[in-house]
């Protein structure tokens, strides 16, 4: 009888994935468990003899629901996946550390100047040039050095970094592997949110495979499971987490590639940023960087949620627009009216309307609009979009979440929700515009992160207030 | 709280000694095995990890998953972010809160039942999302919510 792949990833056990490989299992077949391909809305997807069923709910019924062979997936098979290559149809946990072994004997520079020649940039939101990190944790000298891993994925409409450490989690290896190699640091931590459970496991697991197979003697990693902070996806908040505090921001500099983790140079990436190591190593740093757009080269895990027909996980090239993400890959919206409004970037990131819509999925495209690409999650709405609701939800989210360190940040988010509250009812709606865009400029200037200083992006684009000079 | 709680947080305390960022890890691990926090735990972790109570307290109060007052028998969290939004968390929040007659962030008088925001379970291709009792749900609906 065939073999059965079906995913052990949140969203699809959360639809029923647990019971389909139960009841696949009753039925006499071989259970594997797997990552998912990402396609949202056909989980639970089952696999067998290369050819995908979903959404499974009566597995004596497949037929019914029968996509059709793995390679020719609409939505699947035009992507190109550099990242999640191996996440899903296969069992997470078998590993080949052939090519593994092969880019750790490469000398530190030469990995160093691939990574350089590719392009890469931060994926974490920042898109900071991943090489002048890298360069700056080697070349300061320290006793010991760390490769941190953002996982702190707290973003709307993001879910990347739980799909590979779901269901790829030795590609993560691979990146903090490498990254030690090229910067001489011999510990790893991965700093994972406590809303993903199952992503700690199989991360967990991946890590005693490796140490059973003898890949980490000469490099530590660590699991640590946050504590419920959307804050501490700030880098220098997420450090003073790591050292068992309150997750306070720390000003900059020093940055913490030169004084980071308990005062040593640290590597801080977003979980897919050091995942696209590994294919960069593999297809040389030059080829990823001849895929995309002008600086914004390779790949972006793209994840397309909200109200959206066919949300999930697209792994292309940086260039398409927004639309077309939206209506090619997406289908348009789910309730089938028009598009309102994307935010593209989580939380921080800009409601684009629109022609805005027609903007390319650059770096450089979106910060022409006072916008960013962030960890590349596209929330859709439709027309019934409240954007005073959504600009009010923006600063209450930063009231929550922000740590207190600064006073733009701490006081200006309750101002600013305060603002837009009465704002429907103000008789004089120009004025009230006029103090949350003067209020906008100081938490832009002033804020000591990017908490206070982009939450003015999603309530200027809401309320259609000019962009800032800082973005 | 029965009264080998203070012991029992010691050695959850002495499992967490020489991990990296070993305070958080126990009191999140006191939380989740106690259902909540309370003075005389700060005061264990205090005294294991060498720290102040005032600064235990501190850390207690920024990470909300450090909870100080137990969640109730049923255990509701109901995701508030904006992909959730998009596609009717407002109106699946007010509708369990009409349900059950109190308001997010609420503990009902008998502990029958606890409603909670959370922001981004990361199901958000599929939302409205919920998480019940640790389980996470994807198209959430008032009735499932229930059932």
């Amino acid at each position: 009888m065939s073999v059965a792949y079906v995913p052990s990833e949140t969203l699809a056990n959360a639809l029923g994935a647990n019971e389909v490989a139960a009841a696949l299992a009753a039925r006499g077949h071989e259970v594997v468990r797997t990552g998912s391909r990402g396609l949202a809305w056909t989980e639970p997807m089952i696999e067998m003899d290369d050819v995908a069923y979903g959404p499974v709910t009566n597995v004596d019924e497949l037929e019914a629901v029968r996509l059709g062979p793995v390679d020719a997936l609409p939505g699947l098979a035009q992507q190109q996946r550099l990242i999640f290559d191996r996440c899903g149809g296969r069992d997470p946990f078998r590993y080949d550390a052939s090519a593994l072994q092969e880019w750790l004997e490469r000398p530190a520079a030469d990995i160093l100047a691939e990574v350089e020649a590719s392009g890469l940039r931060g994926r974490g939101g920042a898109g900071f040039p991943a090489h002048i990190k890298w360069r700056t944790v080697r070349d300061t000298p320290a006793d010991k050095k760390y490769i941190v891993v953002n996982a702190d994925e707290g973003d709307s409409g993001t879910f990347a970094d739980r799909l590979i450490m779901e269901g790829d989690p030795f590609r993560l290896i691979e990146g903090m592997l490498i990254a030690g190699r090229a910067t001489g640091a011999d510990a790893g931590v991965v700093y994972l949110r406590s809303e993903y459970p199952l992503a700690a496991r199989t991360f967990e697991k991946a890590v005693a495979v490796a140490e059973r197979m003898g890949l980490l003697q000469d490099f530590a990693i660590e699991l640590f499971i946050g504590a419920g902070a959307y804050i501490c996806g700030e880098e220098t908040s997420l450090l003073e987490s790591l050292e068992g505090k309150r997750g306070e921001v720390r000003a900059k500099p020093p940055v913490p590639a030169v004084a980071g983790l308990f005062g040593r140079p640290t590597l801080v990436h977003n979980v897919i940023t050091l995942c696209a190591v590994p294919a960069i190593l593999s297809m040389g740093g030059a080829a990823y960087a001849a895929l995309g757009v002008g600086a914004s080269t390779g790949t972006m895990t793209f994840q397309l949620a909200g109200n959206v027909r066919r949300g999930g996980l697209f792994e292309l090239p940086f260039g398409l627009t927004v639309r077309e993400l939206i209506d090619d890959w997406g289908g348009g919206t789910l309730s089938g009216r028009p598009i309102g409004a994307a935010q593209v970037g989580g939380p921080l990131g800009a409601y684009l309307k629109g022609a805005e819509l027609d903007a390319p999925l650059t770096y450089e495209a979106l910060a022409r609009l006072g916008a960013g690409v962030g960890h590349g999650g596209v929330v859709v709405f439709d027309d019934q979009v409240d954007f005073i609701e959504q600009a009010r939800y923006a600063f209450a989210f930063c009231a929550h979440e922000s740590c207190g360190k600064c006073t733009p940040c701490r006081i200006g988010a309750v101002r600013g929700r305060e603002l837009v509250e009465t704002l429907r009812a103000s008789e004089q709606p120009a004025a009230e515009l006029a103090i949350i865009g003067d209020l906008c400029d100081v938490m832009e200037q002033a804020s000591l992160c990017q908490m206070g200083g982009m939450t003015p992006i999603p309530v200027r684009s809401a309320l259609s207030l000019p962009h800032g000079t800082q973005t | 709280m029965p009264s080998d709680a203070p012991q029992a947080v010691r050695d959850i305390c002495e499992r967490c000694v020489g991990r990296i960022g070993a305070p958080i890890s126990a009191l999140r691990e006191v939380a989740a095995t106690l259902g909540a926090i309370e003075q005389a735990h700060m005061e264990t972790v205090a005294d294991v990890f060498n720290l102040s109570v005032a600064e235990v307290r501190g850390i207690v109060s920024f990470y909300s998953d450090l909870r100080t007052e137990p969640a109730g028998r049923r255990h509701i969290r109901l995701c508030q972010a904006e992909a959730c939004q998009a596609v009717g968390a407002r109106e699946l929040t007010a509708a369990a809160q009409e349900k059950l007659g109190i308001a997010l962030g609420e503990t009902a008088a008998d502990g029958s039942v606890s409603l909670e925001a959370v922001y981004c379970l990361g199901l958000c291709a599929s939302g409205p999302s919920a998480m019940v009792d640790g389980r996470p749900l994807a198209r959430a609906t008032i009735k499932a919510l229930f059932a």
